[in-house]
């Protein structure tokens, strides 16, 4: 034995183990592309994940860190065949060999997620997604039409939904597996024996919750061409937050839930009545507004409106002022020239040769010829003179003449 | 008696115009009046129809290519809508 054993290099365990990681190293390089099944598969809190991925055969350890964990995106379970992407690598204190994973897929996505972008680029550059041949949803669907599974959640979401806050609308319920071989074929064709309908104002087109896989059969081309020549509006309450479907995106309304598009119908109805409230009053406004318009000109009319009584009495009125004040303006006049008549009167009576009469002065004149006589030296004696007093007269003969004397 | 979409749209829009037409106040008393009475039952017509509690829920069965419709019934409370 001893001799077995001399000039060969023995090696510790160690020794050999960091050999052997060695040997992974340049042989993997960076990481390896591991198909196979999931088993044995547990999280611990730290977040690590440790599972074993085996084939008919054999097993191999593997462990995702917390890292790469948080970023897998689906339901990792036992049994899941999945592709994994990592690094050989040998965990030394118990010797074994494990896959250190970088990156998991679902086994086949690869390639049916290949599969989907291109059908959904090709979709796009004909035009399904455009918004300028989304259609209008109508004002109000009274009678709306669904396609999905008839013992699933969405359509008691819906019902529920619809029963509570618009029982106005009907429903037609075409019923349809929303997941697994076939579904979408269905799908497709709930979508057009719903069109042959002439009454139903609005499809909705739904599944309750699933992972990824669940809803691929919206993201099959029959559907979304399907949900394009719909002649009847289309919300698509499919995607719910994990992925847009090709449903979603070609119809007229995507919303993330069977209960948002239930919702989406109950909020018009309300808005409707809302609508109607308001109408109503505005409609009383203006017919309030418009009779006391007319109401105020009647009166303002009215007001202005003599009645021809009015008018007579009115002009009696101005009959009996003119009238005092025309005898009044007689009066005053007749007053006025009283007053002046009674004085001119006063004067021509002092001024009358009768009033000096009064005052003793007696007027004489020549019985002979009627002249008056203002000077003595007109007469002779023996003359007959009448003299005219205030009161009477008298006929003397003169005696003797006095003349030039200015007192007698 | 349920209305129509189409009718409803119609009866909606109708009386946008008459409100639109009260409102100018160019409408003579008894035009107003007249319009006003149409208007009112156009609203009443249309809240009513946005007020039926009859919800009906149908299911669509084909049978030989043929289609029909039934009575839905809920399969988990076994609610006969």
């Amino acid at each position: 034995m001893k001799a077995q054993l001399e000039g060969k290099h023995i090696y510790t365990v160690t020794q050999i183990t960091r050999e052997i990681k060695a040997i992974f190293e340049s042989t993997f390089g960076l990481g390896v592309w591991i198909e196979g099944e999931i088993s044995d598969f547990k999280i611990y809190p730290s977040g690590h994940a440790y599972f074993s991925l085996k084939d008919s055969e054999s097993l191999l350890n593997a462990v995702m860190f917390a890292r790469v964990n948080s970023q897998v995106r689906f339901k990792i379970e036992n049994g899941l065949k999945v592709v994994c992407f990592g690094k050989i690598d040998v965990y030394g204190p118990r010797g074994q060999h494990q896959l250190i994973v970088e990156r998991i897929e679902p086994k086949g996505v690869g390639a049916r997620q290949l599969a989907f972008e291109q059908l959904k680029l090709k979709l796009a550059k004909e035009g399904l997604f455009d918004s300028k041949h989304k259609k209008e949803l109508p004002l109000m669907p009274f009678r709306v039409g669904i396609v999905t599974s008839r013992a699933g959640a969405a359509i008691r979401d819906i019902l529920g939904i619809l029963k509570k806050g618009a029982p106005c609308v009907n429903v037609l319920l075409r019923s349809a597996r929303v997941q697994g071989e076939g579904a979408a074929i269905e799908i497709a064709q709930g979508i057009e024996d719903l069109n042959q309908f002439k009454n139903i104002d609005l499809i909705i087109v739904s599944r309750g919750g699933g992972s990824t896989e669940d809803l691929w059969a919206f993201n099959e081309e029959i559907v979304a061409r399907t949900v394009y020549n719909s002649k009847i509006p289309i919300i698509s309450a499919v995607g719910h937050q994990i992925n847009t479907s090709l449903c979603d995106l070609v119809a007229d309304l995507f919303v993330e839930t069977p209960t948002a598009a239930a919702k989406i119908i109950v909020d018009k109805k309300i808005e409707l009545l809302g609508i109607l409230e308001s109408l109503k009053h505005e409609m009383g406004f203006s017919v309030t507004a418009k009779i006391s318009l007319i109401k105020n000109n009647l009166t303002r009319l009215t007001h202005s409106l003599k009645s021809p009584l009015d008018r007579l009495q009115e002009k009696q009125q101005l009959l009996d002022e003119l009238r005092i004040n025309m005898n009044n303006n007689i009066k005053h006049f007749l007053n006025i020239n009283r007053e002046r008549a009674r004085s001119l009167i006063q004067r021509l009576e002092a001024l009358s040769p009768l009033a000096v009469l009064s005052r003793g002065y007696s007027l004489s004149m020549n019985l002979s010829d009627g002249i008056v006589i203002r000077e003595a030296k007109k007469l002779k004696p023996k003359d007959r003179v009448k003299t005219i007093l205030n009161k009477g007269a008298f006929i003397s003969r003169v005696e003797e003449i006095i003349t030039d004397e200015t007192n007698v | 008696m349920t209305k129509e979409k189409q009718s409803f749209e119609d009866d909606l829009k109708r009386l946008q115009k008459i409100v639109e037409e009260l409102s100018s106040g160019k409408l003579t008393l008894q035009e107003a009046l007249k319009k006003y009475e149409e208007g009112i039952k156009l609203s009443k017509e249309c809240s009513q129809a946005l007020e039926e509690a009859q919800q009906k829920v149908e299911i669509l069965i084909k049978k030989d290519g043929k289609s029909s419709t039934d009575s839905f019934i809920d399969e988990d409370t076994g609610e006969d809508k």
